[in-house]
């Protein structure tokens, strides 16, 4: 009987797809500190993304240009529709609102130095504005986020452009989040915080609700700073279609939309992995805004959220973007995540590429931190000059693109050079799945 | 005296002419006739003059003020002297929502009632109100002091920081992590000098101060009730 049980054939162990390995270690992991995983970035999850789309290229009906000898473009201006100084870019990618306090001082001057040296802007964060950051960005556009730590009109007027900031990809709906690790004496001394404390800001502005009262706040500011500056409304992607509509009859001179990949310093898992649309969802519902406004390039668009290479920026552009703004790729230039620091990032219970507590501010690349001894292992001379070369690579690639389809400047790029790999992708970008002329959601012509 | 008439001269060249003035200006006067409840009146300014409103306001009159002394013979919209910087602002009748938002220093003076939302997020500000304040004032207020002489709405001070809070009269209820606190002698000198100040006739004997009790600075799941 014994030896009949033994040599019978068992069925095999198989794990559960809804109650995966990482999905238990996560119940456990709640079961046994009583409080939600808070960590930095975007999102994990697999969503439709630019990787679903392709370039058709020229063909009989499109010709090529030559990829060393004709010239293509890539200079942008945003804020033409108000502002009295529009910011002039010589690239279409600018790099995103990180605070000081989320970054150290040297990674913040890092960014201002490896985008002046693009011809880029970069973007200050929920913590004010650093002479770091003011003193090496040529063009430095201001946040005006619903904490207004360090906000003062000194700063407003020496800024080069204003972000109102309404919600971001990672978090629409959520405010900051800096926890005490991080919250240096010099950190609280900008945010009028008590040193030490978890700092959670609030996640809508203290002074004014909805586009209607937008559209006044908007003017207070364009008065105080006498019309000069362009002013830029961000969004997270959660209504384009709605939010890009109102931000645009508020007076925005820009747009920016920030999908769910876009990343954050902090804040809770779940509201990054369930809130907020891909960013390939949320381009095309915000051009068509635009263009049912008769605004399209007047008011310019900016996508940001899991922008990588110059093929995503190419295929942004193509969709209707004017430019581009990266964030964790820009960290990871500077040198964030990267596998030289892998035995620390095992101490610390992950790997390179899947680090993302950067609110405990232990970061060994010392980017992420306000921690003396870890931020003086980032160089910001270095770091700039990484961050300058990845920059000029992804436009040469856009670059690459743009002359393979016929463009002699990459804002040129249209949804017709495009096709889609997958039914969802083709549904979200509006560009026919390959091999066919289906877009789906659209009655065939 | 300066007398700029805002109907008819329109608010841009108002700004830009209160801009324009220098620390050694000596058109440290001026009258701003007509403003009938316009928006962003007064804003901006980083000057030692001073400014008299003839009327009411709309949104945000003296926002981010720096060193000038406005008055506002009337009633002020949302978000007077949001995120003032310095100088003081005097509204003579009442305030609605968000008075003093963000302030990060000077004396705003509320002669009147003011709305819900006084003192929201206030960084600084000293902010004094003759009579009553909504609800949720000194919501997440860092630091400054708010002086109500009357009676303050649901949830004062909620989840405070380092803030201070005096009111003379009723609190319909506090907010999370607000709580009544001991007046000492220096806070007593503290109200004693913002009632001068704001030409308030009270005694600082009869106010009660609330403040932080620290108890959400950082989270903890028993606690998450209180949220």
């Amino acid at each position: 009987m014994d030896d009949h049980n033994t040599n019978r054939p068992r069925t095999m162990p198989i794990q559960s797809a809804t109650f995966s390995g990482s999905v238990n270690a996560e119940i456990r992991r709640a079961a046994a500190t009583g409080i939600y995983d808070i960590r930095g970035g975007g999102a994990k999850r697999k969503v439709p993304h630019f990787d679903d789309l392709l370039f058709l290229g020229a063909s009989m009906s499109r010709y090529p240009l030559e990829g060393y000898r004709e010239k293509c473009e890539t200079s942008v201006t945003l804020g033409t529709r108000h502002a009295k100084n529009p910011i002039e870019l010589e690239i279409p990618i600018t790099i995103a609102g990180m605070s000081f306090g989320a970054l150290s001082g040297p990674a913040k001057e890092a960014l201002g130095r490896g985008a002046t040296m693009a011809g880029t802007s970069t973007t200050t964060g929920d913590g004010g504005m650093t002479e770091e950051e003011r003193g090496h960005s040529q063009k430095l556009v201001y946040q005006y986020l619903p904490s207004r730590y360090g906000m003062n009109p000194d700063d407003l007027r020496r800024c080069d452009a204003i972000e109102v900031v309404v919600g971001q990809g990672a978090k629409p709906g959520g405010g900051g989040m800096l926890l005490g690790q991080k919250i240096s004496d010099r950190v609280a001394d900008m945010r009028n915080l008590p040193a030490g404390i978890d700092q959670r800001s609030a996640c809508r502005h203290p002074d004014w609700t909805g586009p209607d009262d937008l559209e006044i706040k908007i003017l207070e500011l364009r008065e105080i700073t006498n019309w000069e500056k362009p002013i830029y409304v961000k969004v997270g992607g959660a209504r384009p279609y709605f939010d890009t509509t109102l931000a645009v009859k508020a007076g925005a001179d820009v747009v920016v939309v920030d999908g769910m990949q876009g990343g954050t310093a902090a804040t809770q898992d779940v509201f990054i992995e369930h809130v907020g649309q891909p960013t390939l969802a949320c381009i095309r519902p915000a051009v068509r805004a635009l263009q049912d406004l008769g605004v399209h390039r007047e008011v310019q668009l900016v996508i940001s959220g899991g922008i990588r290479t110059g093929a995503d920026v190419a295929k942004a552009l193509a969709l209707g973007a004017d430019a581009v703004s990266i964030g964790s790729a820009a960290m990871i230039a500077l040198g964030d995540n990267d596998p030289r620091w892998e035995a620390e990032y095992n101490a610390l219970g992950t790997t390179a590429g899947a680090y993302d507590d950067w609110h405990e501010g232990n970061d060994p690349a010392g980017i992420t931190t306000q921690d003396p001894t870890l931020m003086a292992r980032f160089d910001p001379i270095d770091g700039g000059r990484r961050l300058r070369n990845y920059l000029k690579v992804m436009s040469l690639e856009a670059q690459t693109i743009a002359r393979a389809c016929g463009k002699n400047h990459v804002l040129n790029l249209e949804p017709e050079d495009l096709c889609a790999l997958t039914i969802e992708a083709a549904a979200m970008a509006g560009v026919p799945l390959a091999g066919t002329d289906w877009i789906p959601g659209r009655e065939r012509l | 005296m300066q007398t700029f008439d805002l109907e008819e001269q329109g608010l841009r060249a108002l700004n830009q002419t209160l801009h324009d003035q220098a620390n050694d200006t000596n058109q440290t006067s001026w009258e701003i006739i007509n403003p009938r409840g316009s928006h962003a009146i007064a804003v901006g300014l980083d000057a030692p003059i001073e400014v008299k409103i003839k009327g009411s306001t709309g949104y945000y009159c003296g926002g981010m003020n720096k060193q000038a002394d406005i008055l506002v013979e009337g009633s002020a919209g949302p978000g007077v002297a949001e995120n003032m910087m310095s100088g003081t602002v005097v509204i003579e009748g009442d305030a609605s929502q968000y008075a003093g938002a963000t302030g990060r220093g000077g004396l705003l003076v509320i002669k009147g009632n003011a709305s819900s939302r006084c003192g929201i997020s206030m960084k600084g500000i000293n902010i004094v109100v003759h009579g009553n304040i909504g609800h949720m004032s000194a919501f997440m207020a860092q630091s400054g002091n708010l002086v109500v002489l009357g009676n303050a709405g649901d949830a004062l001070g909620d989840s405070l920081y380092e803030a201070q809070l005096f009111v003379r009269g009723t609190v319909k209820s506090l907010g999370a992590d607000c709580v009544k606190k001991e007046m000492r002698a220096e806070h007593i000198t503290l109200l004693q000098d913002l009632l001068n100040k704001a030409g308030a006739n009270a005694n600082p004997e009869e106010f009660t101060r609330y403040g932080s009790a620290r108890k959400l600075y950082h989270f903890d799941i028993d606690n998450a009730g209180t949220y």
